[in-house]
């Protein structure tokens, strides 16, 4: 691999304290090193921003769901086509691309890295396969557990060394890399068309509550020393009200402190983050949800930005998603998954007009504006249910332009421009806390320590931006900001040049991160046999069969945990 | 006399139709396989009579018949033909793996072709349905679980899927429904099939009238009055007790095949049954699985939509994907003439598409990938034999109901015979090379 030196870019390094500073990064091997030699390919950006390549922490990309939703919307297809270039595969789809198009189009933002944030553990051998067939960026999934039979059973018992264990073997045997929890126990009661709403409602025929689900979850995070935090999508998504379950939710895990890391992360904030009793008066709850990731350090969260376009509903929170289509009257799709967990999804199209869908921008807005410390709150559309994962320069500018943001509050619902308090919030974002929200504090999260900045060792994962900070005021040109950051001038990835002015100029492998906790013998071997006695009653494929090869992942990455079980 | 000791492998997929009974226990001794357990009687039979009627050369027409030749050559001749043609169709799919199933769309956007796989003559109008109603599904444990009323609608998986209902219905056990009768089964057909034999309630339907069966309980279910007495030869009283037993249950699971995709009304009639599953959801929990045939045909649906974004019927002449069944489709544009060369994987055009398809493809060159001889292969100008997935190839599938599950090789495949990933894979590169060469 030839080495590679990027010369007198303007460098935004927010994990290593780099706040602009004109300096060179070279690169051999694929890492970012000290020095290269003469014969280097040196790459001149000069008046351009350079960053590490962009991580995002939550994008439903692959998978049963994602690909269900392809199928059932032809009609997002067609009107959004890429045809085959010298360097690039075909492709289509607007809300939901297919394979190859979604690596290449995140590749043209700059983004390096994606993770799939809900893969029901029967089918991620699914997931898998697409994974491995998105060209360029590194990726991963995070599997369900919050309404797994086995977890409810070992919480119901306060079991927590045998369910540690067996959370360890559902990750290694699904290629998993963290926890994740959708609606606690509400899909197991959609099995028989209910739902839960708060955290101490029971979960019909199991005696567990969402509260005994999700800090037991945190209990065993914390025993496996996962590199992530819980992922977590609360009960009650979309309800009106819904925010005061979210405080509780972030509330029932303060006691899990782990050195320097969160042991939560609350995602697409926006879908539960809502006050008021009914539809017609909606208001936001991000003040208090604010206030309360502000003042707690064991807490991130993500507001999963709405944007005014058509996108695909999609969440493993099936009654959640019945719900809402009894509203939009649209395409349902619903596929619940055997002992583990559910699927919903929903075509739709978000309106400046509609009263709600503008509370739901603002409140999304709102959350990423208050929450002070960028640290703790991170870019995301929820792609494709908030919007299209494209929509991100979008979001940039509105982050970065209090201009910007006025501009469209003008064209919004008459009404919800009143009830938001976004109109009175000026704060706007520097550069240096975009690349925050973007990479650093996503890879930070996450635990990638190769990723998210450019110190010696990391991965040679670049965004080079045509953007001259010194020159550019981003407040008042922020169209010319969602430009460059729709289009980067370079991505890199593992030392190569794989984007050009905006263009993919050449595909690579990108590898696929699961996490391996090892957990002492005795309680493996205990667990294990307690799951094979129960494993053909539960399940209609053999313990054998469930389990997904090493070799199945085409460039599999594994991080090793040491358990404290 | 025996020398070499038998092996015994456990947890074998079985790969003939889609239900993906994966507890086969299969004995075998070097490349004779002795036994398949635990399966239905087709299972056993794919597995020990694995042997018979096999391809084992590759063949190319010489002088109007086919004669062996070396793999090579029987490439090179494949890739001209793709190469040369300006309307390719690449067809089949349904009995190989995801992996091939990815080489061959490769392939086609490669060439500039048609791809489609057998969707198109059995479940595409389930998929147009779903297209324009939504679908509420499950995989088939939760059925297992808690159906406590199970519809089998114009399919008879009594002999098209032999261990449906034990694996995953009526006789099943699950967590809520223990035994035959915790349960309720309804069968709709216009025959009274094996499967209607075990059923409480049979309904006879006449024949092309499940759209107005289907419309008369939608409107029963949204609890409006239907007028006349009779629908499609079922009494009114009769369709209005059926929609009463499927909103009073707590957990109801619609099974249907090709009685309801293939018979008059086709995407219509497979959406008002998606539809009725919908109106249900609000009255009770109810869902609906098509009851998918060949053991991968879910699985050519979900490659091809991840790559192209559409399950079937993918025009890639344009060098993106189009999607317009009726245009798009490999009978329809047979049909027309449209189709200058083929090339066939796992699959058996020429005895199951209509008569004016195949008198199309008879006179148009066609590439065959095959593990046995069929009237295809013997109609193609290219012969290239194949392992048998799940036998001598290794490979992903997915069940009826998008369970993803991995078919095992169990034994060798003839001397010199390769896997369909193989062929395709050295067809992919020689059509490259003849493309650099043009």
């Amino acid at each position: 691999m030839p080495e590679l030196l990027i010369r007198n870019g303007y460098v935004l390094d927010p994990l290593n304290g780099i706040e602009g500073e004109r300096m060179d990064i070279a690169i051999k091997d694929g890492r970012i090193v000290e020095s290269v030699g003469r014969k280097a390919r040196v790459l001149d950006a000069l008046d351009m921003t350079v960053m590490p390549g962009g991580v995002d922490i939550h994008s439903h990309i692959a998978g049963a769901k994602a690909n269900c939703a392809r199928m059932m919307r032809p009609e997002d297809h067609s009107r959004d086509t890429e045809a085959k270039t010298k360097y690039t595969r075909s492709g289509v789809g607007h809300t939901i691309p297919s394979v190859f198009t979604t690596g290449y189009r995140y590749a043209r933002m700059g983004y390096t890295t994606v993770f799939e944030p809900a893969t029901p553990p029967l089918k991620t051998r699914h997931t898998h396969e697409e994974l491995n067939d998105i060209p360029i960026i590194d990726k991963g999934c995070f599997p369900l557990f919050g309404n797994n039979w086995f977890v409810m059973e070992y919480v119901k018992q306060g079991r927590i060394e045998e369910l540690a264990a067996y959370v360890a073997w559902m990750l290694e045997a699904t290629k998993g890399y963290a926890i994740k929890i959708v609606n606690p126990g509400g899909i197991e009661a959609w099995r028989w068309g209910r739902n839960l709403r708060h955290l101490d409602d029971n979960v019909p025929n199991f005696d567990v509550t969402p509260r005994q689900i999700v800090r037991a979850l945190c209990e065993v995070n914390r025993l496996l020393n996962l590199p992530h935090a819980v992922h977590v999508h609360p009960n009650g998504l979309s309800e009106p009200g819904n925010y005061q379950t979210t405080l509780d939710t972030m509330e029932c895990a303060r006691d899990f402190r782990r050195e320097g890391r969160t042991i939560m992360h609350v995602t697409h904030v926006q879908f539960t983050g809502r006050k008021g009793w009914s539809w017609a008066d909606v208001r936001s709850g991000a003040p208090e949800i604010a206030d309360y990731v502000n003042a707690h350090d064991h807490v991130s969260i993500d507001p999963g930005q709405l944007i005014f376009t058509n996108v695909t509903w999609m969440t493993a929170d099936g009654p959640a998603m019945f719900a809402l289509f009894k509203l939009a009257k649209t395409k349902w799709f619903n596929a619940d998954v055997e002992a583990e967990t559910g699927a919903g999804i929903v075509s739709a199209t978000y309106k400046k007009s509609n009263y709600v869908n503008a509370m739901q921008w603002g409140i999304a807005l709102e959350l990423a504006l208050l929450v002070k410390d960028p640290w703790k709150v991170y870019l995301t559309t929820d792609h494709p249910n908030g919007g299209p994962f494209t929509s991100y320069p979008r979001v940039i500018s509105w982050l970065v332009s209090n201009q910007a943001r006025q501009k469209l509050l003008d064209k919004i619902n008459k009404t919800a421009k009143r009830r938001l308090n976004l109109p009175g919030i000026g704060r706007e974002y520097s550069l240096h806390e975009i690349a925050t929200i973007t990479r650093a504090a996503t890879a930070k999260s996450l635990g990638l320590e190769s990723k998210g900045h450019l110190g010696l060792g990391a991965d040679a994962d670049i965004a080079i931006y045509d953007i001259d900070p010194r020159k550019l005021d981003l407040a008042r040109e922020y169209k010319a900001v969602r430009k460059a950051f729709a289009h980067a001038a370079y991505t890199v990835k593992d030392g190569r040049i794989v984007v050009k002015k905006g263009e993919v100029v050449r595909s690579v492998r990108g590898r696929t991160f699961w996490t391996k906790p090892k957990v002492s013998d005795d309680v493996m071997k205990t667990m294990m046999t307690g799951l094979a006695s129960k494993f053909d009653d539960y399940y209609t494929v053999r313990m054998a069969n469930y389990p997904i090869e090493e070799n199945y992942l085409t460039a599999s990455q594994v991080i090793t945990t040491s358990a404290g079980v | 006399m025996r020398t070499t000791p038998k092996t015994t492998l456990q947890d074998v997929l079985c790969t003939f139709c889609a239900s993906g009974c994966d507890n086969l226990e299969i004995t075998y001794e070097g490349r004779v396989i002795d036994s398949a357990r635990n399966g239905c009687a087709i299972s056993v039979s794919r597995f020990t009579t694995a042997d018979r009627s096999r391809l084992l050369k590759p063949l190319v027409r010489k002088g109007g018949k086919l004669r062996p030749t070396t793999f090579a050559r029987a490439i090179d001749r494949a890739a001209r033909i793709l190469n040369r043609a300006k309307y390719p169709l690449l067809y089949g799919w349904s009995q190989t793996s995801c992996e091939a199933i990815s080489k061959g769309i490769e392939l086609t956007e490669l060439v500039g072709g048609l791809i489609d796989n057998t969707t198109t003559s059995c479940h595409g109008p389930t998929i147009l349905g779903v297209q324009d109603a939504g679908e509420a599904t499950c995989t088939l444990g939760e059925v297992r679980h808690s159906a406590d009323l199970v519809v089998y609608w114009g399919c008879n998986p009594v002999h098209s899927h032999p261990r449906h209902t034990n694996r995953y219905t009526v006789f099943s056990e699950g967590r809520f429904r223990r035994t035959r009768k915790d349960r309720k089964l309804i069968v709709v057909d216009v025959r009274k099939t094996d499967t209607a034999k075990l059923a409480d309630r049979f309904i006879q339907v006449e024949p092309n009238g499940d759209y107005e069966l289907l419309t008369a309980l939608r409107t029963a279910v949204n609890g409006e009055e239907i007028e006349q007495d009779t629908i499609a030869g079922v009494r009114v009283e009769t369709v209005e007790e059926i929609a009463e037993m499927m909103m009073e249950c707590e957990f109801g699971a619609l099974f249907f095949g090709l009685g309801l995709t293939m018979t008059s009304g086709k995407h219509r009639n497979t959406e008002a049954a998606l539809a009725l599953v919908k109106d249900l959801n609000y009255v009770t929990k109810f869902v609906i699985v098509p009851m998918r045939g060949w053991f991968n045909v879910a699985g050519a649906n979900e490659v091809s939509t991840w790559q192209t974004g559409y399950p079937y019927a993918v025009d890639l002449t344009q060098g993106y994907p189009k999607f317009n069944p009726g245009d798009t489709s490999a009978i329809d544009a047979m049909t027309r003439g449209e189709v200058d060369a083929a090339l066939v994987v796992a699959s058996d055009p020429v005895s199951h598409f209509p008569r004016e398809a195949v008198k199309h493809l008879l006179k148009i060159p066609v590439i065959v990938l095959e593990p046995k001889r069929t009237p295809t292969s013997e109609a193609a100008e290219v012969v290239l034999p194949s392992a048998m997935l799940g036998v001598e190839a290794a490979g992903t599938i997915y069940r009826i109901d998008g369970v993803p599950l991995e078919a095992k090789k169990v034994i060798d495949p003839p001397l010199g015979v390769r896997s369909d990933v193989e062929i395709l894979d050295a067809m992919i590169k020689r059509v490259k090379k003849l493309g650099a060469r043009r």
